[in-house]
């Protein structure tokens, strides 16, 4: 049995949710960086120095990247022999992202209530995703999400008949429509199988992949490359006003399914999508 | 050669900005997104007066982070124009000149555009941290309530933005992909 303390848990949270904030993982940086040189439309590259300008001053300045610092999504592994000490874990982590958001000067986007939509000024509840594991491992991703990008997700409920060619189509379909609304250059992130939520959930697991890194499974890795490269072909570009790079990377996610379904969830993630993870 | 708009944006010079064009604002402009945008819209309807002028005006679609005691604004990136077409004609036909945001426009917006001469701008999409940097001086003058939805009072200098739907409603976007 080992003990982590709520007190430790707050301090990782708020100060995750700072660095989150003010720099992208490398990764991403790198990607956005080496995408100037790769992008042939004189605007599409003239917004990809503004975004790395961006990214330089953000983290030169203390400016969050975009004013956009979501909604905190958090994905926790705990391990089966890890004791909490001192209180809830589930409150620790919503203390974590209100220190956070108020010391790191980020913005508060949630309302209490979808209808009422009174903000609750602190940026809590963060949206907290558990998976319980075996061992004494406890690791922490915050993942904060812009909703320019989140709301131009789609989930589809395919036919096994729709095969390998439904997903795609639900792929660019869902990319088309985002369109410049998402912030492109983005990170698309894939979900298939499943149950309903499982894809869905699988789809924003997704995005906090490292973009160089494809999916271990010969026939998913062929089609994240299939699909970056139809998506770089519809012309999209930065910011949408054209171009060849309209996304950095495909991160597909697979999980079981029924003898009946096929799941599909196009998670987009937009330039600035950041993840920072932890083990503690 | 980089064409400078100055505010208050006046008809003549609106109706000369094409799709495409590169463009830098001067001048005072006004924040208002979702929150903003619905109170506007009812206080409208109630025969009240908006807080802001709305003729000649240019409104950003925008809803900063906080500024830190010694910055002017914290991150201040445009969001996505859309959620607000459904408020857009009711000011367009008030004289509202210019919007800056980011994204695509419904075809109401843009027929009420063509009908008072206006023009759409798209700003740099989560370039926040860039964009306030232009942004010179900053305070709220209606809804403080809202918190960052707030109708913000800004100078900014330099502002960098691209005409994505023209007076004629020539549309950047729809010529892309």
């Amino acid at each position: 049995m080992r003990s982590i303390t709520v007190d430790t848990i707050i301090e990782n949270v708020k100060e995750m949710c700072i660095e989150a904030n003010y720099r992208l993982s490398s990764d991403m940086e790198t990607g956005i960086r080496s995408a100037c040189d790769r992008e042939n439309s004189t605007v599409g590259r003239h917004v990809l120095e503004q975004l790395v300008e961006n990214l330089d001053i953000a983290e030169k300045e203390m400016i969050p990247i975009c004013q956009d610092t979501g909604m905190t999504v958090v994905f926790v592994t705990i391990g089966q022999e890890v004791h909490i000490e001192g209180g809830s874990l589930e409150e620790a982590i919503n203390e974590g992202i209100r220190r956070g958001y108020r010391e790191g000067y980020l913005r508060k986007s949630v309302v209490s209530d979808p209808l009422i939509r009174e903000n609750t000024r602190d940026n809590t509840p963060g949206i907290i995703h558990y998976n319980i594991v075996p061992g004494d491992r406890f690791e922490i991703t915050i993942a904060p999400k812009g909703f320019g990008s989140e709301n131009m997700s789609r989930i589809y409920m395919l036919k096994p008949a729709d095969d390998e060619e439904g997903v795609k189509q639900a792929v660019l379909e869902t990319v088309k429509s985002a369109g410049p609304n998402a912030c492109p250059p983005m990170v698309v992130g894939v979900g298939i199988g499943g149950s309903f939520e499982k894809c869905a959930l699988l789809a924003k697991y997704a995005l906090t992949r490292d973009i160089n890194i494809r999916s271990d499974k010969p026939h998913i890795r062929r089609l994240e490359e299939e699909l970056l490269a139809a998506i770089n072909s519809l012309g999209i570009g930065p910011a949408g006003l054209g171009g060849v790079i309209t996304a950095l990377a495909v991160n597909i996610e697979t999980y079981p399914t029924h003898i009946a379904g096929l799941p599909v969830a196009v998670n987009i993630g937009c330039h600035v999508n950041r993840h920072v993870t932890r083990s503690i | 050669m980089d064409k400078v708009i100055t505010t208050p944006l006046v008809k003549e010079i609106a109706e000369k900005l094409t799709a495409g064009e590169q463009v830098y604002i001067t001048g005072t402009i006004y924040s208002a997104r979702d929150a903003a945008h619905k109170r506007m819209y009812e206080a409208i309807a109630r025969g009240e007066d908006p807080p802001f002028p709305i003729k000649n005006s240019i409104i950003y679609y925008m809803g900063p982070s906080p500024a830190r005691p010694e910055q002017v604004i914290g991150s201040a990136g445009p969001t996505t124009a859309g959620r607000m077409d459904k408020y857009t004609p009711v000011l367009l036909d008030m004289g509202l000149m210019g919007m800056i945001g980011k994204g695509t426009r419904s075809i109401e917006v843009i027929e009420a555009m063509k009908r008072n001469g206006a023009v759409y701008f798209a700003a740099p999409p989560g370039a926040g941290a860039l964009l306030s940097k232009c942004i010179k001086k900053a305070r709220v003058i209606a809804y403080d309530d809202l918190g960052t939805e707030a109708v913000h009072e800004l100078y900014v200098e330099g502002f960098p933005a691209v005409v994505a739907i023209d007076a004629k409603g020539n549309n950047l976007y729809a010529q892309i992909g």
